[in-house]
């Protein structure tokens, strides 16, 4: 999908080459675009949301070498070099799936604007911290805000998730 | 004035497929949580525009000139659009419903700007950057006005007109009783005053859509709305027939009412008018906080007279809510106000006062519990007080004084169903004294409260409310339903799609429910009101029903019965032990020559309400609640920790548990924003909280696992009996967590919201001499 930005007037650009979702990318971008704007417009991520703008809401969140970012905080031509992992991207696929799962069957979620990136702060929680439950969880979210749920569902999907690891049920 | 006319009819099914009443996860929430639903903003395609709202930065002033010669040299620039531009620049509504009030606002500003963030002219470029680059390059002269910020100063004589009719938008009074004379011979008059706060919808999606004109000339825009009807209104902008406008309602991320106006429709069908292009328009998070209506601010003074035993004898109540600089939904959201001002008990005499009041801020209008919501906290701390005012248990004085099935509203209705408040009060404290205590500590202080509420559902009679559907079968069996409802999240569509399952008896994985479209689909009204299961619940009961029972006969031919002797279940039609697939039932009636699809309309009950006596018919029936929660409050900082909450709500019949649990839950956490930390801070009319930043809605740590606690006692009028539970979950939270600090200190919050700043200055007075 091309940019809409290349729609306009010539400005310069330079090319990044990253390695998202595993895959290596190569995207011509503008100095002052942000990595989240170029994954939702020039490389079809819609999975990853603009909610503020300002870090806060979270639900602009990537992993960025494997930690945690807000996309909106991070110009596009950072990206070059490093390794980007996207809420539908992100593995291993197993564990994805019983994450997800868990959130379906918990009720997780409501509108569903929050729960791609929440979905994945949860799971680099989980792969962090193979034992974190209810309250480690709840702590470790606090940059995910949600607006719809009040998070009990959020983090009765992490114990059914973890229960599920338990008995070897979880992994759909 | 005529009376009540009840709904028709819909035949009553005792729920026994078992789709309804289950807990569910059909629909589309699997693909939310995979990351592969399209939302608004999610539609990106080559060669598409972008707008940008050209806004006032001043609260009040005259535009002496607008000068886009710049903004439209930019390259990238396609057009800039004035008010010269819209073709009939008004948005017009009558919005109290009852010929009171119309007030017209202009799409653009031209002459007059009455709010800071009032839309003024349209920047359509190229790109998202080009746009704003372009907007930021219209330059508007003004001549600054005298304001007014404060709508109990907007009352005064000698203050700044916001509209030259005057500042009182809306001046409801209700009247019952004689109030004078009872309050004079009441043992006690208790007499208090509560302020609530503006705050911001703060839903994570912000306002986006995009539009274009398709290959049949129909302007269509593909939105975040809670109202796809708004389609007739911008027909009338654009000066063309309603059929011309198509509006496609995504699945929203987020809506709570704040998507319940119009957002970017406006602007972006004057965008794809003049340009003939495809555009996209998506609000920032600060234009989004600058400039969409927010929930009303309301001081509320009760006087109330109490027996010596805390009898309600008489309450007089003045309520003046924040209007902002235009109407949108004001008077309604006052009206709802006055109309649950004094809760949900027994008073015969009672006077209530609740005015609309014009200001320079930015206007307010629906949010979640519109107006109903406010008083909660008006009505509960009243009550608490008149406990505290004669030395009775809080939840006796509640009971002794809870309506019951026969008594009238204070507009002399009878109360529509039973109000099961008392069993939601037990229910919910009960919960609470299984929790375990904790003892105080040097800093520490804990305290237990609770609040009860009545909310209603569906929209005031008076609007002769209605909602359509159509139901029909595929030839093997599986099912189609369409109903223009939006979808906020809280799972509207699915719910629909397990009603029609039910009464078809086919599985719920066995139905498609298509939405939101005003072409394709039969129209229901918006999801606003809490009034959508209520409606277009019903219609689709109706609607299969009706289709069941028109096919119901080929059935019983073939299985040698009376129709009245089929079991519609398990995707098949029985009759003790013969049965026919649903597939076999379908074809048998295709080559019957019946149709297999059938739509109808159900009509909600409707009724008169006379504003000059204050007397008549008003809301089709409430969901009561009562909350129940801990907190902790510490002496030195003045922090609240909630340590555990309760929500029970009588839901009637719940059609989804999961769903319903997942209101209450998400109602609770809003609402604890509400009581203790969010504000829409203005000064002079300046928004000074327009980064999400400074707008404190509470995250996972300041949130306790929530417990919801669903009661089916009485049963209400929507579909299989349910009441609606959307807005009723966020009303006593407030007044809830209000009640648990004065519990903990010792001193009542009466302002909202309860900051550590609050509490502080609550120990404070508390400890001075004398008071």
């Amino acid at each position: 999908m091309p940019s809409p930005a290349r729609m306009g007037p010539a400005v310069d650009r330079s090319k990044v080459e990253f390695v998202l979702d595993e895959e290596p990318v190569e995207a011509w971008v503008e100095p002052n675009q942000t990595l989240l704007e170029v994954l939702r417009t020039v490389l079809g991520h819609t999975d990853v949301k603009y909610g503020c703008g300002e870090g806060v809401c979270g639900t602009c969140t990537v992993l960025f070498d494997g930690d945690p970012v807000s996309s909106c905080l991070v110009f596009a031509v950072q990206a070059g070099g490093h390794v980007v992992t996207t809420p539908r991207g992100a593995g291993p696929p197993d564990e994805i799936a019983a994450l997800r799962a868990a959130f379906l069957a918990a009720g997780a979620a409501q509108c569903g604007f929050c729960t791609p990136a929440m979905l994945l702060t949860v799971h680099h929680l989980l792969m962090e911290n193979r034992a974190a439950g209810r309250e480690d969880i709840r702590s470790g979210i606090s940059g995910n805000l949600c607006r719809c749920t009040g998070y009990t569902k959020i983090l009765d999907a992490v114990e059914y998730y973890q229960a599920g690891r338990r008995t070897g049920s979880g992994s759909a | 004035m005529t009376g009540r006319q009840a709904a028709p009819p819909i035949p009553r099914v005792v729920p026994r497929s078992g789709s309804v009443g289950q807990a569910s996860v059909a629909g589309e929430f699997a693909e939310k949580i995979a990351g592969g639903l399209a939302y608004a903003a999610d539609r990106y395609e080559p060669g598409m525009l972008y707008a940008k709202v050209v806004r006032s930065v001043l609260p009040s002033a005259e535009i002496i000139a607008i000068d886009s010669s710049e903004a439209e040299r930019l390259p990238g620039t396609v057009a800039i659009l004035t008010a010269s531009d819209v073709p009939h620049n008004v948005v017009s509504e009558e919005a109290s419903g009852l010929g009171m009030t119309v007030i017209q606002t202009p799409v653009l500003a031209s002459k007059r700007v009455r709010y800071a963030g009032e839309p003024i002219a349209i920047a359509v470029a190229e790109s998202p950057h080009l746009a704003e680059v372009a907007a930021e390059s219209v330059f508007v002269d003004y001549e600054p006005l005298d304001g007014v910020y404060d709508a109990d100063a907007a009352l005064l004589p000698g203050s700044p007109d916001v509209h030259e009719r005057g500042n009182v938008l809306a001046d409801w009074n209700l009247a019952s009783g004689d109030v004078d004379a009872a309050m004079a011979a009441a043992d006690h008059v208790v007499v208090g005053e509560y302020f609530t706060q503006a705050v911001d919808h703060a839903y994570l999606e912000p306002e986006a859509g995009v539009g274009w004109i398709d290959a049949d000339g129909i302007v269509t825009l593909q939105v975040a709305t809670q109202v796809i009807e708004h389609a007739t209104e911008i027909a009338a902008l654009l000066g063309l027939p309603e059929n011309r406008v198509r509006v496609i309602a995504t699945y929203m991320g987020g809506g709570f009412g704040g998507k319940e106006d119009m957002t970017v429709e406006p602007f972006l069908a004057l965008a794809v008018w003049n340009t003939g292009r495809k555009v996209q328009m998506v609000w920032s998070r600060q234009e989004s906080l600058l400039a969409r209506p927010k929930r009303h601010p309301f001081t509320m003074r009760y006087r109330t007279g109490v027996t010596a035993d805390g009898k309600l004898v008489a309450q007089d109540i003045d309520i003046v809510g924040d209007a902002g600089a235009y109407p949108y939904l004001s008077p309604r959201v006052l009206f709802a106000g006055a109309v649950t001002a004094a809760g949900p008990y027994r008073c015969e005499n009672t006077r209530i006062r609740a005015r609309a009041v014009f200001t320079n801020n930015v206007p307010n209008s629906a949010f979640r519990g519109f107006g109903a919501m406010q008083v909660t906290f008006g009505y509960e701390s009243q009550l608490d007080r008149i406990a505290a005012t004669i030395g009775a248990d809080a939840g006796q004085v509640r009971l002794i004084n809870f309506l019951d099935e026969h008594d009238s509203l204070p507009t002399g209705e009878p109360v529509p169903t039973r109000p099961a408040v008392a069993a939601t009060m037990e229910a919910a404290t009960q919960a609470l004294s299984e929790v375990e205590r904790k003892e105080p500590s040097a800093t520490l202080r804990y305290g237990r409260g609770f609040g009860c509420s009545m909310q209603p559902y569906g929209r005031t009679v008076f609007f002769q409310d209605r909602a359509s559907s159509w139901v029909g079968f595929q030839a093997d069996g599986t099912v189609i339903v369409r109903a223009g409802v939006t979808d906020l999240g809280g799972g509207q569509a699915a719910s629909l799609g397990q009603i029609a399952a039910e009464v078809l008896g086919v599985d719920p994985e066995n139905v498609v429910v298509h939405i939101g479209d005003t072409h394709l689909n039969p129209l229901t009204g918006g999801t606003f009101a809490t009034r959508q299961l209520y409606m277009s619940g019903n219609a689709v009961l109706k609607t299969a029903m009706e289709l069941r029972e028109t096919l119901a006969d080929v059935a019983a031919d073939l299985l040698g019965v009376a129709p009245s002797h089929l079991e519609f279940g398990g995707s098949a039609v029985s009759a003790g032990d013969s049965r026919l697939t649903t597939a076999e039932w379908v074809r048998a009636c295709e080559q019957a020559n019946l149709p297999v699809a059938h739509m109808s309309t159900f009509f909600a009950e409707s009724g008169d309400f006379d504003p000059r006596t204050g007397k008549g018919q008003t809301f089709p029936d409430y969901t009561y609640g009562t909350h129940a929660a801990e907190v902790s409050v510490d002496l030195e900082t003045g922090v609240v920790e909630v340590l555990a909450y309760i929500g029970c709500h009588d839901v009637g019949l719940a059609i989804n548990p999961l769903r319903v649990e997942g209101q209450i839950q998400g109602g609770v956490a809003q609402g604890l924003g509400y009581a203790l930390s969010e504000e829409i801070i203005t000064d002079n009319g300046t928004n000074q909280s327009v980064l999400f930043a400074d707008y404190l809605m509470p995250t996972s740590r300041e949130v306790p696992d929530i417990i919801p606690l669903i009661l089916e006692e009485v049963p209400g009028k929507g579909p299989f009996g349910a009441r609606g539970i959307g807005e009723p979950a966020i009303a006593p939270v407030a007044a809830t967590i209000a009640s648990a600090i004065e519990n903990a200190i010792g001193a009542r919050p009466t302002e909202l919201p309860i900051t550590p700043e609050r509490i502080l200055a609550l120990l404070e007075e508390r400890h001075r001499p004398g008071t």
